[in-house]
């Protein structure tokens, strides 16, 4: 179903970090921009639909307190919102808000670290950008930050603080069939597998609280107000947001679970874990029936290679990329 | 990232420093009372009092560097000295075999049992020395009352912070190669087979329920591997079955330590600069590992009759061509702290390096201490 393409050499191997790729692909520029973060860094690479031209950009996370030690990077994510772009950095000390293409910082977030360590490891994890113009991140103490972001400029502000999560949070995503239909556009997912469904406004409204079974949930996508979550387990369940029930579960992965995607136009799911497996499923909603089903198609072996991230690279998953730890470069499959 | 890794770090490291140092010493021929000697002088280090109250207390993991003088001065702690080659290549096996059961551990949590087993046998190396033992118990008891309350998401967080601090370590070792669990371009052999973590199904099956919760239908997929139901959980006590055989010893007389050094990285340049770059947090470092090692008692070395040598090759003449011959990108800059003309500064780094025995109060907090301390690394 997919062949192997050529790889793009990274700048450093990845870390082994849940979620650990993003992609967003620049149509009128004909480029796909692809994040890896390794440590303290966040490696960009902006390649050229016709496989020519290869750029790179390093960032490095923010420090604002010289004396103390060095602040790595949890996850970088690309928010595509109505008016625009952003790439937002999540470390140990704050949230960085970037241009898409990384070349400004638009915005810093500290957090609140305490003077000596505490047993608590304190970071910001977990990103998305909601409907219509929110950015909305988790930090390790189990709270939301919801940032209200205009349709240019730096005049980002913090709109809410949301605690409803008493774990850490792991990841977030928000509605991505483009339906406007869909009540529910945000679902965030925990260290204990609690799911939280929201719908974004200057307040959000928590809509539905879907139980974890004391499991990490590492990685979660909504789409067509379906949850599909990723779990330690090495399982990948999927709910109806707005009600909690529960669709289908699959024993998918015999190790955890580092990332999901989902390619929106053609209903295709990608899971990858531990493992070395990357697994392409298809997901067919009968809304006469209220039924989800999830079906197998694909497996691809990475080996000797524990995945920690796979994205589908344009919205028919027609294409997908995929990075493990250690490992210098991101690895591309397309549909045969 | 998590703030309790060290310990474990530190405990994994150690019991594969005693591994090798034991298989050495024995196949060197040394004396029995005297390989006794050093390993009981080095378990005792390791397990001091103090010297643990620092490393349990939440902290970020130290760099490499720092990391690699504790065990430096470990290594030291009795009649056995070791030549720099020698003691490059013994924190090379250290690490690859920490980093090796780390990737391999099926779930995170598991971590915990390789840590028990390196525990189990350094309890088995001091069973003759109920002082020890009972330092060794004590640690024990840490362990469990810290660690198995914690949850799989915070284990896998620990096992992200060791996997950041093994970034990029692709050194061959021998044994792991004859034994094909590492291939030869340095990365470890993750096999798709075998029995799933415990918790985790085998893949293969999909359940579509209805709306009111009823299993609508069941359905097979290819998983790709060849997996088995996992086995049976090991233990988290004090005492019992670890299961896994991660952390057990894997050396004997007979299987030798050795470690390949060309090649170990395709791109030089990707070896990351990390610990390299200009860090002005090095004071800091330096503050914290003073404090660390003021905790190091330490036996005076003795005189010149009982100490002896140990070496991690074959022959003296190999020991001084690892030496010459070992890759820039691999040297681990250890922070050498020597004594100087100086003579406060000299009393007040011999008393960090541990050569007095008092436990004093060390506070080496204030940023002039700290100076100091940078300002010898610049001068070396």
């Amino acid at each position: 179903m997919y062949h192997k393409e050529k790889s793009i050499q990274i700048k450093n191997s990845a870390s082994a970090l849940y979620n650990n790729l993003c992609v967003l692909r620049i149509a009128p520029r004909r480029l796909t921009y692809f994040t890896v973060v390794h440590a303290n860094v966040v490696n960009m690479v902006s390649a050229s639909w016709d496989g020519l031209n290869y750029s790179h950009r390093q960032l490095q996370s923010k420090e604002p307190n010289v004396a103390t030690s060095t602040s790595l990077i949890m996850q970088a994510a690309f928010c595509v919102l109505t008016s625009r772009d952003l790439l937002v950095v999540t470390s140990q000390k704050g949230i960085q808000m970037y241009e898409s293409d990384g070349s400004i910082m638009v915005y810093w977030h500290a957090l609140e670290t305490p003077e000596t360590p505490t047993e608590q490891a304190v970071f910001a994890r977990g990103i998305s950008g909601v409907w219509e113009n929110y950015i909305c991140v988790g930090v390790s103490s189990g709270a939301m930050l919801v940032f209200d972001i205009p349709s240019k400029g730096s005049n980002i502000t913090l709109s809410e603080v949301l605690h409803e999560h008493s774990e850490s949070i792991t990841d977030m995503a928000s509605e991505c069939s483009g339906s406007q239909e869909c009540i529910a556009n945000l679902v965030t997912a925990d260290d204990v597998g609690n799911l939280c469904v929201w719908k974004s406004g200057e307040e959000f409204q928590l809509l539905n609280k879907i139980p974890g079974f004391d499991m990490s949930c590492s990685s979660v996508k909504l789409w067509k107000g379906t949850v599909v979550a990723g779990y330690g387990t090495g399982q990948i369940r999927l709910y109806e947001a707005v009600t909690g029930i529960l669709h289908a579960e699959v024993n998918a992965h015999a190790r955890w679970i580092y990332s999901l995607d989902i390619a929106p136009f053609s209903g295709l799911l990608l899971s990858a874990a531990e493992d070395s497996l990357v697994r392409v499923w298809h997901l067919t909603m009968t809304p006469e029936t209220n039924s989800v089903e999830i079906a197998h198609l694909h497996n691809e072996c990475v080996t000797d290679t524990q995945i920690c991230g796979a994205k589908f690279c344009d919205g028919d998953g027609y294409a997908f990329a995929v990075t493990g730890y250690d490992l210098s470069e991101i690895i591309r499959y397309v549909q045969s | 990232m998590s703030s309790r890794t060290l310990p474990l770090l530190f405990i994994n490291l150690g019991g594969e420093m005693l591994y090798i140092l034991d298989q050495r010493l024995r196949a060197q021929n040394i004396p029995a009372d005297k390989a006794k000697k050093v390993m009981n002088d080095i378990i005792t280090t390791m397990f001091n009092k103090k010297f643990l109250e620092e490393l349990f207390k939440p902290q970020e993991l130290y760099s490499k560097k720092a990391l690699r003088t504790v065990f430096d001065r470990l290594a030291h702690a009795s009649i056995m000295r070791l030549n720099q080659a020698s003691m490059d290549k013994l924190y090379d096996l250290m690490t690859m075999a920490f980093k090796y059961q780390v990737l391999l551990c099926p779930r995170p949590k598991d971590i915990l049992l390789v840590s028990f087993n390196h525990m189990d046998a350094i309890k088995d190396f001091v069973k003759d020395t109920p002082s020890i033992l009972s330092q060794v118990d004590e640690t024990y008891q840490q362990l469990v009352e810290m660690y198995t309350p914690l949850p799989s998401g915070e284990f896998q967080l620990i096992r992200q912070t060791l996997l950041i601090f093994f970034q990029d370590m692709h050194i061959r070792v021998s044994i792991f190669l004859k034994d094909k669990v590492q291939s030869s371009n340095g990365r470890f052999v993750l096999p798709t087979c075998g029995p799933v973590p415990h918790g985790t199904q085998v893949p293969g099956l999909i359940r579509i329920f209805s709306c009111n919760g009823e299993e609508l239908t069941r359905l097979q997929f290819n998983n790709g591997g060849n997996y088995t139901a996992a086995l049976r959980e090991g233990s988290f006590e004090i005492f019992g079955d670890r299961v896994t055989k991660l952390g057990t010893n894997m050396y004997s007389v007979s299987r030798p330590v050795e470690t390949h050094m060309s090649g170990t990285s395709k791109n030089s340049t990707q070896h990351t600069k990390v610990n390299t770059a200009p860090n002005p947090l090095a004071k800091e470092e330096l503050n914290l590992l003073a404090r660390l090692m003021g905790g190091l008692e330490v036996q005076k070395p003795g005189n010149a009759d009982s100490g002896f040598r140990v070496n991690l090759f074959a022959t003296d003449e190999e020991e001084e061509e690892a030496l010459i011959s070992r890759p820039d990108e691999l040297s681990y800059g250890v922070i050498n702290i020597q004594a100087t003309k100086d003579q406060q500064t000299n009393a007040e780094l011999a008393k960090i390096m541990g050569e007095f025995s008092e436990s004093g109060d060390q506070s080496p907090s204030a940023s002039s201490k700290g100076d100091d301390l940078l300002a010898m690394m610049d001068g070396l």
